[in-house]
């Protein structure tokens, strides 16, 4: 099994077009699943994939083509290169053509990939193992996952770059019931090595909320005082981010539209204090700085492959201030370039305290843990519908007194992001519908004075 | 079945004997199950915007999977490397995982009795591979369409979207079942964007072919109609972006199956897979209400609702030979005139339920991840008499005509949802009538499906389906058709989607 430096090396001597990036990831992955306290199923999986981006000069401009392949041998990537090259010959010329950019070798491109194994797991499974037993006692059953990855990426190319990036990423979830499924908690965790979970203390967190259920409230749909945690905030904002392509505004497509043309740059879009930023370099949720894509998007270039991404403001002091585009996309849109990045922080001036804190300053109102099944109903409103899921509480006189049933609710991010009155940190957080896929967040808890339940959902 | 054989590509590639090789290491561990599932797995992205090419790129992957159960525990190990060594290596650690899962493990795993299969080959029903075709005569056919549009009046910009999927699979596991298939399947969209300055509206409108069982020819007009539906388009983005705003309350519905398929895969087609209903998805996908202990007796709808449960059906996106527990699939009952009378199954699954076999619902969606019970095509069947959808619209006084699908949400246990969609015309005195916007239906299963009065015929029936249905941990995407005919409801809840939104 040929190395990654070894595969790109020998790409980028094959390759017969004008320029070539060849990108090799490894990726090393190991899985736990459990149900009903006891495991269901598991894995551990690895890979390697070869991308390799071919750029063929024609009298009407730059052709490009990008095929990637599972492979692991030196002959194997000779034959990916030259069908990488047949098909940007047979391809007409492409619309984000772009000087590549040019690079040295990087100071860890000859460092290994990173690996994971199931051992990751070794002290996870006796400690899960445990809280099986605890649950058995109580008369209740866990449900749950655990997942650890590195990818570690290696893009070369003609023009001179060995750029390397090691990427781990992890986090557990668990869901608890008592025996007779009549209500449901949940604690979740991202980690980037499983060092810093504590599988008791997610316990005696869940065991806390099952506690709260042993009270319950059923209440009708309606609009609601709402604490909403630092996982339901990721769960919200997430989506505003995903949202936030600089083309699809400019196209009259979504909420950063401006309907009489143009995007809303500039305008005051939430309340003065509120800011939105992704920086990957920041501790606790560091991220590739540089560009990697094997096809062209909105908001990403195959011709870009190797830029840095520097640390980006989307909404400074509640302004629209950049939204995500490639060099091409920036320039279709006269918009400042802003990759996107694969992490995201909201902050608020002057917030403090925890989701606790803002539950004992609550006189009556719910405390959300999650929301699930958000799908965009407006786009122009950027109007999300969505549920909540395995707990919802009622909060009086500053305590938690009982466990309330599910809503489904309608609601924008950006409207919320107008109308919240309070802020706790922003602190590490995990959100439960996307953070399988998007796990670098940082949010703080909301506190939203009319949140739009718009139905009861018998969900339990 | 179609006559074609399985590309040489993939036959090539030393099959037998990596998977001798794995299932001879799992015997020397005493393993009372294991399989080797080999795959490739070829993903094609085409993408254009106003009609010129943003993306061609090609993605594939290729590599195997063991599984295996030690001292009735699983374990699961996959890598890239096709060589005996590394095949050996994998299953070791497949078997590593299964002892270190031990401790977690309180119920021994068992797997159904299935007929074994020997040496079987199943080639999915089209006519060419979208990998044979030129990007450029891909990009010509998309970019005239998207030509077409934009000369459109109203239309300010167009997007068009092709994914194409070869997929191959070889499976072989210690009983002796051996298989080898390949399937195609292709989702075309294109979407127009349109924008009213002076109301301050922005909108658009996409068109409602269905993703397919089928290759290339399916772009080619080959079981699609591609002119109508991309004719109608400027004319319905213009009518929906001077419409009425819904006026929310209660209205009878009626839905087209370009509307109602995902409805039917929320609401029936997750609720009645077996390993949610036991509660293996309850801490992701989510549950279901529709609980095992309700087999033969829940009134999940009306005497109108038939729900059939198939994964043989040709063009069907779900549609195989043999699942990935080596199972051959089947066609069966889920809900017969109303009543819960089946689920969809794994060998697992059924197992542990004591049935006698699995329905063959197991699906990986690569060779790196684990197969689990994925859905069928799930359909709603049509009613005997030829009824049209304009005899439904005729038994309405005051309602909605609904077509295409757009937003969808529903909840863990599959009880409350809410759609929207494409199109949407008011309904008056039977006949249909102007165009409406922002209209939402909202509803909980049971009462919805208990409110359908009437089922169009066989005329009506249409195959919808989504290229990527998500389930499990880690994340795995499917491919599923959901058949539907037209369908009557009465008595819905409709929201008006700016109001919801405080505007």
């Amino acid at each position: 099994m040929a190395t990654p430096q070894t595969l790109v090396e020998t790409a980028l001597k094959a390759t017969t077009s004008d320029e070539c990036i060849v990108i090799a990831s490894r990726t090393s992955s190991a899985n736990l699943r459990w149900a009903n306290s006891t495991l269901t199923t598991n894995g551990v999986m690895s890979g390697s994939h070869v991308s390799v981006i071919s750029f063929v000069t024609t009298s009407g401009g730059v052709a490009v083509a990008s095929v990637t392949r599972g492979l692991t041998a030196r002959e194997q990537v000779k034959t990916l290169v030259s069908e990488a090259d047949a098909a940007a010959r047979a391809a007409g010329p492409a619309d984000d053509a772009a000087d590549l950019i040019s690079g040295s070798e990087a100071a860890d491109w000859d460092a290994d990939p990173a690996a994971t194994s199931i051992e990751v797991f070794e002290d996870l499974s006796r400690a899960l193992g445990e809280s099986f037993a605890r649950a058995t006692r109580d008369e209740q059953l866990l449900y749950g996952y655990a997942e650890h990855d590195v990818e570690t990426t290696y893009l070369g190319s003609t023009t001179g770059l060995r750029l390397r990036h090691e990427q781990p990423s992890g986090f557990i979830t668990v869901t608890g019931k008592p025996r007779d499924l009549s209500t449901s908690a949940w604690v979740g965790q991202a980690t980037d090595d499983f060092s810093d979970v504590d599988v008791a203390s997610l316990d005696a967190e869940l065991v806390r909320r099952m506690g709260w259920a042993a009270h319950r409230v059923e209440l009708d749909a309606g609009r609601y005082e709402t604490l909403l945690p630092p996982t339901a905030v990721a769960d919200l904002t997430i989506y505003a981010y995903w949202l936030a392509s600089a083309r699809e505004a400019h196209e009259g497509q979504t909420a950063y539209s401006n309907p009489a043309g143009g995007t809303r740059i500039g305008e005051q879009i939430t309340k003065p204090g509120v800011h939105l930023r992704s920086d990957p370099g920041l501790a606790g949720i560091v991220t590739r700085p540089f560009v990697v894509t094997t096809g062209s998007t909105s908001t990403a270039s195959v011709f870009d492959n190797g830029l840095a991404a520097p640390a980006a403001s989307w909404i400074r002091d509640g302004k629209l201030v950049a939204l995500m585009s490639s060099r091409h996309t920036a320039g279709l849109t006269g918009l400042d370039l802003a990759t996107g990045i694969d992490n995201l922080v909201l902050e608020v001036d002057g917030a403090k305290g925890s989701v606790d804190d803002l539950v004992a300053g609550t006189d009556r109102g719910l405390l959300v843990t999650c929301l699930w099944y958000i799908r965009q109903v407006d786009p122009q409103s950027l109007l999300l519908t969505g549920l909540t899921r395995d707990g919802v509480y009622l909060v009086e006189g500053g305590e938690v007194t009982a466990a309330v049933n599910n809503f489904r609710f309608n609601e924008s991010p950006l409207a919320l992001l107008n109308r919240f009155t309070e802020s706790g940190e922003t602190v590490r957080s995990f959100s439960r519908e996307w953070g399988d896929y998007f796990p670098r967040t940082m949010t703080p808890a909301l506190r939203i004075p009319d949140f739009n339940m718009s139905s009861v959902s018998l969900a339990r | 079945m179609s006559a074609r054989r399985v590309d040489d590509a993939f036959t090539e590639l030393p099959l037998r004997r990596l998977a001798d090789a794995a299932l001879q290491r799992a015997r020397d561990f005493a393993a009372t199950h294991a399989d080797f599932r080999l795959e490739r797995v070829r993903l094609g992205r085409l993408s254009l915007r106003d009609a010129r090419l943003v993306d061609a790129s090609e993605e594939e992957d290729v590599g195997f999977g063991v599984r295996v159960i030690v001292d009735g525990t699983w374990g699961f190990a996959a890598g890239t490397n096709l060589k005996i060594d590394e095949v050996v290596r994998v299953t070791e650690q497949a078997i590593r995982v299964a002892q270190v899962a031990k401790a977690m493990t309180a119920e021994p795993v068992a797997l159904a009795d299935e007929p074994v299969h020997h040496d079987v080959s199943w080639v999915s029903s089209y006519e060419v591979d979208p990998f044979t075709v030129t990007t450029a005569d891909k990009v010509s056919l998309l970019a005239g369409w998207s030509a077409d549009l934009l000369a459109a009046k109203g239309v300010a910009h167009v997007g068009a979207d092709v994914r194409q999927v070869l997929e191959n699979k070889f499976y072989a596991d210690l009983d002796g079942t051996t298989s080898t298939q390949q399937r195609v399947r292709v989702e075309p969209e294109l979407t127009a964007y349109g924008a009213d300055a002076d109301a301050g509206l922005i909108e658009s409108m996409r068109t409602i072919a269905p993703p397919a069982g089928r290759g290339w020819e399916y772009l080619d007009g080959v079981g699609y109609d591609w002119q109508s539906d991309l004719d109608a388009l400027p004319d319905h983005l213009a009518a929906k972006l001077t419409a009425r705003s819904v006026e929310a309350g209660r209205y009878d519905l009626v839905i087209h199956p370009s509307n109602l398929w995902l409805t039917i895969h929320e609401s029936i087609g997750h609720a009645t897979e077996l390993d949610r209903a036991l509660g293996y998805e309850a801490n992701y996908a989510g549950t279901s209400f529709a609980t095992i202990d309700k087999l033969g007796t829940l009134q999940y709808g009306s005497a109108a609702l038939n729900i059939v449960g198939d994964r043989t059906m040709e063009h069907g996106l779900s549609t195989i030979g043999y699942d990935d527990d080596g199972v051959q699939t089947q066609s069966w009952d889920i809900i017969k005139e109303g009543i819960l009378v089946g689920y969809q199954t794994d060998r697992r699954m059924a197992a542990m339920m004591g049935w006698p076999r699995s329905t063959g619902c197991a699906y990986a969606d690569s060779p790196s991840h684990i197969p689990i019970q994925r859905m069928a095509n799930v359909s709603l069947q049509p009613g005997a008499d030829d009824i049209s959808t304009d005899d439904l619209v005729a038994g309405v006084d005051r309602g909605i005509y609904i077509v295409g699908d757009n937003s969808w949400s529903i909840d863990m246990q599959r009880y409350n949802f809410q759609f929207t969609g494409q199109r949407f015309f008011e309904i008056r005195d039977g006949k249909l009538g102007p165009p409406l916007r922002d209209v939402a239906y909202q509803a909980t299963t049971t009462e919805f499906w208990g409110s359908m009065e009437a089922v169009g015929g066989p005329g009506t029936w249409e195959l919808g389906g989504s290229f990527n249905c998500g389930k499990a941990q880690p994340g795995q995407g499917a491919p599923v058709s959901h058949g539907a005919p037209s369908a009557l409801f009465r008595d819905v809840r409709i929201l008006n989607t700016n109001s919801e939104g405080g505007r």
